[in-house]
């Protein structure tokens, strides 16, 4: 940029590589000002976003261009080098903060019997720093039993979406529904799949399969065992449920046992019954807690 | 007396900040495009925060539920909570608001990558050797902050995908050995859904991890300054210098230049790309579920590892491990503590405990790069997994096949790529070559008398980077700090 040939070309001073780069700075700087005179047009217009992220990606792009050709033409940018110094306060700067942090202090601290004292001191700093922890506790409640028990009793009639009780015969063949605790639609702990399966189909325990009205209506709870997603994909040919979240898979006729993905338990049946006017009704609460793990889950 | 010479005067003789004002205008920092990454994750910060408080303005973080009678036609006449509510109007009836929302989405998905290859620059450089080992640590919580800013962000509009997100965060927790359950009814309020999580996480996205976070890119910057930046070997550049440019003005132009390439991008992103349209998942109802369902990148990778474990489930005592406890937990704690003491493993391989200011090159240090590449590989394997619902879709193979490959390549993949890397930085080393621009080995050459001969290929010096053997001790083409400018008045 010194080269006096270059220099001499431009009569102020400016080398024709410099009079181009203001050139291109101006140019810079005029969309930037267009560009927000654009926006000025747009909000008041009522705003569009696409024409407002246009807008201001263009005006900020301009900006920075102009800024930098600058930075790259018209300064001087030489590399210059500077030193670096030591970090280190070395050896005799520490010995003096020592000393400085322990002119007062030592001499209290080493004292024999003070060092009772410096104990009572930590006790009460301790004692009163777990206080302080205490109001964290109001957070929420201590877990309790909630994480083992739902809305499903024995005897709760079994409603859909909507609040409606299902009749006992009007789930169409491989049909499933999302079932709640009468009373309680959207609790989240208690969602269960209701499923119609073939009669005989079932591979349950006795006492399981007992809990199944006709050997064909029969209910899972909906929130995967693995992470607590609703188990919201059932795929009829194989019987199966799918946790979109994971794909964890869970074989319904076998007491949607994992067969497949991360999850490591079934999920928990509600056991059901029909009452004397042909709806479905709970026989009792799901065999097992619902949802992830937990820390103490095998002790209910 | 011009204004600025009197408001000079007027500040120096009341705090006497002039001289050191002259001396950070003309520190030198040195010039490197990779250096820019770390400036590029600020900026995105800056965005961060204007386009943020914007969006404090507006929305509501409340989960009690009200009728929607807004200007989303689809959505009129349900119950949908507050906070929902609140961003659709945001979207849809505050002028610009949805730009500047979809802004906000954006730089927090560039903020997050920008500081990923920042962090990765540092550690493949060797930029994190003593003195810089406490600013590496600053540097990982910082990442680990972002993290969390952004997976309490996307939490705020209470939309599906995002309760579900919820849903799995809390299932993590719950996972936590001996103490989760209590944990995680403290910090939800109670069994999930409990509707205080929504305030809750409000506080934790715009005060507590903010304030946290701003604190540490005050000391991460300071000690950024104090320490001098570190510099690539090249002519006149040594252990006891920085070359480069100065602060002011060169420095600074280039800056204001970076921020507003990165804010233009990332306003075009806002404007042009649509993202995260809550409208689209719905409201959260707990019993509803989207599919796919993938959270926002950076948390892809801990989701692909939910993915990608088995149903390892235990007990000890009677008391239950769950299943999510080795890939939610032990897997991340595990991958950042190695991240976070690296500085202090690589010292116990080395044995080099010695002040570095001269950056690596990738090749210097192959155990390092090696463990580097291999880490990243496992990343990329299980970020990958996260989207396997998608990629089955995609490729038309089985969500299982593609499940049961990546555990594969989660195994056996970091080994591999891990030795590869280290043979070919090895080589590298030794040959002096550069991977892109000349092959190693040996050339076949014609000899005067009409044989042939083979002879190694000449190690080609890279221009001007200075990593020829002969580089380092050529005299410096840089002016020393003192003449650079003339003396200020």
């Amino acid at each position: 940029m010194d080269d006096p040939q270059r220099r001499a070309l431009a009569g102020d001073g400016l080398t024709a590589e410099q009079r181009r780069a203001e050139r291109r700075i101006a140019v810079g700087l005029v969309i930037t000002t267009l560009c927000g005179i654009g926006l000025f047009v747009v909000y008041f217009g009522g705003g569009q976003t696409q024409l407002e992220g246009v807008l201001f990606a263009v005006a900020f792009a301009s900006l920075g261009y102009a800024v930098v050709v600058w930075a790259e033409k018209l300064l001087d940018a030489r590399e210059v080098s500077e030193d670096r110094h030591e970090l280190t306060s070395g050896p005799a700067g520490r010995q003096a903060f020592g000393d400085a942090l322990g002119e007062e202090a030592g001499p209290l601290l080493r004292h024999p019997r003070r060092s009772f004292l410096v104990r009572l001191l930590g006790a009460a700093g301790g004692a009163l720093g777990l206080a302080l922890f205490l109001p964290a506790l109001s957070l929420g409640p201590a877990p309790g039993r909630s994480l083992f028990e739902t809305g499903w009793r024995r005897g709760k009639k079994v409603v859909d979406e909507n609040g409606r009780p299902i009749a006992f015969d009007e789930l169409p063949d491989d049909g499933y529904l999302t079932v709640f605790p009468e009373g309680e639609v959207g609790r989240s702990d208690s969602q269960a799949l209701l499923i119609k399966v073939p009669r005989g189909s079932l591979q349950l325990p006795a006492d399981r399969l007992a809990a199944v009205p006709g050997g064909t209506h029969v209910a899972y709870s909906k929130i995967c065992s693995h992470a607590g997603c609703p188990v919201g994909l059932y795929r009829a040919q194989t019987r199966s449920l799918i946790c979109p979240c994971h794909q964890s898979q869970f074989d319904v006729l076998n007491g949607c046992k994992p067969y497949f993905g991360p999850a490591a338990r079934p999920l928990p049946q509600l056991p059901l019954s029909v009452d004397a006017e042909g709806n479905l009704v709970a026989a009792g609460d799901f065999y097992e807690p619902v949802g992830p793990s937990f820390w103490n889950r095998g002790r209910s | 007396m011009s204004m600025l010479e009197r408001s000079v005067k007027y500040v120096d003789e009341r705090l006497g900040a002039a001289s050191l004002a002259r001396k950070t205008l003309r520190k030198v920092f040195p010039d490197h495009w990779s250096f820019l990454l770390g400036e590029i994750a600020l900026f995105c910060l800056v965005v961060l925060i204007f386009t943020g408080v914007f969006l404090t303005f507006f929305y509501t973080p409340d989960a009690r539920l009200l009728t929607y009678e807004g200007a989303y036609a689809p959505l009129r006449g349900q119950e949908i909570s507050a906070a929902y509510e609140s961003t659709l109007r945001l979207s849809f009836e505050v002028r610009a608001g949805l730009i500047m929302r979809q802004t906000h989405h954006w730089a927090a998905l560039v903020f997050v990558a920008a500081i990923v290859v920042h962090l990765c620059r540092v550690f493949f450089t060797g930029a994190f050797r003593r003195p810089r080992e406490l600013n590496w640590v600053i540097g990982v919580v910082l990442l680990l902050l972002a993290m969390a800013e952004g997976l309490t962000g996307y939490s705020l509009p209470d939309d599906l995908l995002s309760g579900i997100g919820l849903r799995i965060v809390n299932a993590v927790v719950l996972a936590i050995p001996v103490v989760g359950t209590w944990i995680a009814s403290l910090l939800f309020g109670g069994e999930f859904p409990a509707p205080d999580i929504i305030a809750r996480l409000f506080v934790f996205h715009v005060m507590l991890l903010p304030a946290v976070l701003l604190g540490l890119v005050g000391l991460h910057v300071a000690i950024l300054v104090l320490q001098k930046h570190t510099q690539f070997p090249g002519p006149g550049r040594t252990e006891r210098n920085v070359v480069g440019k100065r602060l002011w003005p060169e420095q600074t132009f280039k800056s204001v230049g970076l921020l507003m390439f990165t804010t233009a991008v990332l306003a075009g992103l806002g404007g042009l790309a649509q993202i995260n349209p809550v409208w689209q998942y719905g409201p959260y109802e707990p019993f509803n579920v989207t599919s796919p369902a993938q959270p926002d990148w950076y948390i892809g990778f801990l989701d692909g590892a939910l993915r990608l474990a088995g149903p390892w489930s235990f007990q000890i005592f009677g008391y239950e491990i769950s299943e999510l406890f080795l890939p939610a937990i032990v897997v991340p704690g595990i991958a950042f503590g190695i991240i976070t003491l690296w500085p202090w493993v690589e010292r116990r391989f080395t044995k080099d405990r010695a002040e570095h200011h001269l950056l690596d090159r990738p090749r210097d240090a192959p155990l390092r790069t090696a463990t580097g590449v291999a880490g990243l590989w496992a990343f990329f394997v299980m970020f990958l997994e996260g989207g396997n619902d998608i990629f089955g879709v995609l490729l038309d193979v089985s969500v299982e096949s593609i499940t049961r490959t990546l555990q594969v390549a989660f195994v056996v993949g970091p080994v591999v790529v891990g030795a590869a890397t280290y043979f070919i930085c090895r080589s590298l080393k030794t040959s002096q070559l550069h991977p892109a621009k000349a092959n190693a080995g040996l050339s076949l050459r014609r000899t005067a008398a009409g044989g042939y001969e083979t002879a190694p290929l000449d190690p080609t010096p890279l221009e001007g980077d200075g990593h020829g053997d002969g580089d380092r001790s050529r005299p410096t083409a840089a002016v020393p700090a003192s003449e650079g400018r003339p003396p200020a008045p």
